[in-house]
């Protein structure tokens, strides 16, 4: 047997057991044998047996079902994407904020919910185009600053990230402030709450997020030999500067496509990739589709707690991951360090 | 095989830290360059791998010319061992001897049988089998040295670059790695450039020697035109000894 057949086997088990959770709790409780069947009766287009299950097929069709798949995939693109970088910088503490990627997302987001546009159905086109867009104009300007004659230093690369990180995150603020009706939506949307409901969110997130972690999963190898720095992964025959621009734009695009959908949620890029680098070892071909499982399971039991935790209120799922991820994170750093 | 190399100047961001380096090495020779800390060996080896910023030369194998061939098609060509032996710790040894596979091997680095015919050969050659198995975050900096050694072999090039191989490595694994390059050079007619700061070891296995000071050429020749008293008190700023031991071709350098 593979030594990671019984991680496998044991993610997607974690990951059924989560999404039935996230299908089933909430104001209605769905039990989950009911919420089988009545997805079932819906894939073979049959009629619900009964009122309830009516009811059932209505909350889970247009609400539940889709909010699970928006955080599946939000969980994904940001564990995969935040994998990547650790393995890029190879630096553990490196996440899609560090080179601007999240929060240059962020004002791209936030500057297109200002101009109004999220009242028309327009808005799950440009939402996530101008959050794109607006990441990529950070990450290129980031790229810019760091560069030096040819070469992209990495020091120079998380410096000009944290700077102009802040920059940009000012110029958010300043957005908001700036902006009356839209406010509240923008700073809940800040905060990592969705809220968008429904199947156009999760159909506008889709193209975004499968191209950026295909993309990421075809370079998967060439991260592992570009953690032996630049130099030496020249050496053994790497085009550096084509690998990691291309991998970078990939982790852009699917930290764009979770920002713009689902706000600005911290953590899972940085803890997902951590701790299952204990079960995967380095290998990235192995590390890069576990977080993307890990960041999804990870993501959709903490949208589950937001939305029972101060019932029937919802928090904001940003909440959760930065209240339960910070700690964690903290006690995995203290535990390594007393195992040196 | 053949590897020419002539350096007009090179160095980082118009700066040259290395000028006027010409030589030419034929197939199955061993390069010894010497010479004291900041004198340009590393950055040589650098040039000569195509990783520095800023040059003006030619570099040559055979026919090809490395400034204007791919990573790929000059990783088939030159195998560098660098002077760090830092190797990310969550890597298993075996991983990373494979990766000096990483030119053969498709998008996906999956390992042919050939491939793992070239890995085990260089694990064996290096001793480094017994831990092939484990993480490399838990060797020791000899052990990490040789395991980026069986890398560099595992690439199997017909030019061998390497910048202070030995430095990590005790008195045994020092020699034996020296005796296997000699021989690699011998049999398979593998060209090797080794950095060193051990002139005994030098004077011992080099074919032909490169004296450096400053960046540029001091002496280069045979053992009787580099390793000279005067020489290397003029290179090193101190004054030494060369012995020629009565076994037959040992030199010995002692500082006085």
């Amino acid at each position: 047997m593979h030594k990671l057949a019984r991680p496998t086997l044991f993610s997607f088990a974690a990951l059924i057991i989560a999404v039935l959770l996230s299908i089933g709790v909430g104001s209605v409780a769905i039990p989950p044998k009911e919420a089988l069947e009545v997805l079932w009766n819906t894939l073979e287009g049959t009629a619900p047996t009964s009122d309830t299950n009516h009811t059932y097929q209505i909350i889970l069709l247009t609400l539940r079902l889709p909010r699970t798949i928006l955080m599946i995939m939000t969980g994904a693109a940001l564990a995969g994407s935040g994998c990547a970088y650790q393995g890029l910088f190879q630096n553990p503490l490196a996440d899609p904020y560090l080179i601007g990627a999240a929060s240059g997302a962020g004002l791209g987001a936030v500057f297109s919910l200002t101009l109004g546009w999220p009242a028309s159905p327009l808005s799950y086109l440009t939402v996530p185009m101008s959050a794109f867009i607006g990441a990529l104009l950070t990450v290129f300007l980031v790229f810019q600053l760091a560069k030096v004659k040819k070469t992209l230093p990495v020091t120079n690369l998380i410096l000009a990230g944290v700077a102009v990180s802040s920059f940009v995150t000012a110029l958010t603020s300043f957005l908001l402030i700036n902006a009356s009706g839209e406010l509240r939506r923008a700073v809940v949307w800040l905060l990592g709450g969705s809220t968008m409901a429904g199947w156009k969110p999760v159909l506008g997130q889709l193209p975004y997020m499968l191209i950026g972690l295909i993309g990421l999963s075809a370079y998967a190898y060439k991260l592992n030999v570009l953690q032996f720095g630049d130099e030496q992964a020249l050496q053994l025959g790497i085009n550096v500067n084509r690998a990691r621009t291309r991998i970078v734009v990939f982790a852009t695009l699917s930290t764009a496509a979770a920002v713009a959908f689902t706000g600005v949620i911290g953590f899972v890029g940085l803890i997902i990739p951590h701790i299952l680098r204990r079960v995967t070892g380095g290998d990235m071909r192995h590390l890069l589709p576990f977080s993307m499982i890990g960041g999804a399971i990870f993501l959709v039991l903490a949208d589950v707690t937001a939305r029972v935790i101060v019932a029937p209120q919802e928090l904001p799922v940003g909440i959760i991951t930065s209240l339960c991820g910070a700690p964690f994170f903290l006690f995995i750093l203290r535990r390594s360090k007393e195992k040196d | 095989m053949q590897l020419r190399v002539s350096i007009d100047q090179a160095g980082y961001d118009q700066s040259a830290i290395i000028r006027n380096i010409h030589f030419t090495l034929q197939e199955g020779q061993l390069l010894a360059v010497i010479g004291p800390n900041g004198s340009g060996k590393t950055t040589l080896i650098r040039a000569i791998s195509q990783v520095l910023p800023y040059g003006e030369g030619q570099y040559y194998i055979n026919g090809t010319n490395l400034m204007e061939a791919n990573e790929n098609s000059r990783a088939r060509l030159m195998a560098v061992v660098p002077q760090s032996t830092y190797v990310p710790p969550s890597f298993l040894v075996r991983e990373v001897v494979l990766m000096g596979r990483t030119p053969y091997m498709n998008w996906n680095g999956k390992a042919s049988r050939v491939d793992e015919k070239f890995v085990q050969e260089a694990m064996d050659q290096t001793d480094v089998k017994q831990f092939e198995n484990q993480l490399c975050g838990e060797l020791s900096a000899g052990e990490r040295q040789r395991v980026i050694l069986a890398r560099a072999l595992a690439q199997n090039t017909p030019v061998l670059l390497m910048d202070e191989p030995t430095s990590h490595l005790d008195l045994r694994y020092q020699i034996e790695f020296l005796e296997l390059t000699r021989t690699l050079g011998l049999n398979n007619g593998k060209t090797v450039l080794v950095a060193m700061h051990d002139l005994n070891l030098a004077a011992r296995f080099g074919d032909v020697f490169l004296a450096m000071k400053n960046g540029t050429t001091s002496a280069y020749g045979s053992v009787r035109d580099v390793l000279l008293p005067e020489k290397l008190s003029e290179i090193y700023g101190l004054a030494v000894r060369v012995i020629n031991l009565p076994d037959g071709g040992s030199t010995v350098v002692i500082p006085q």
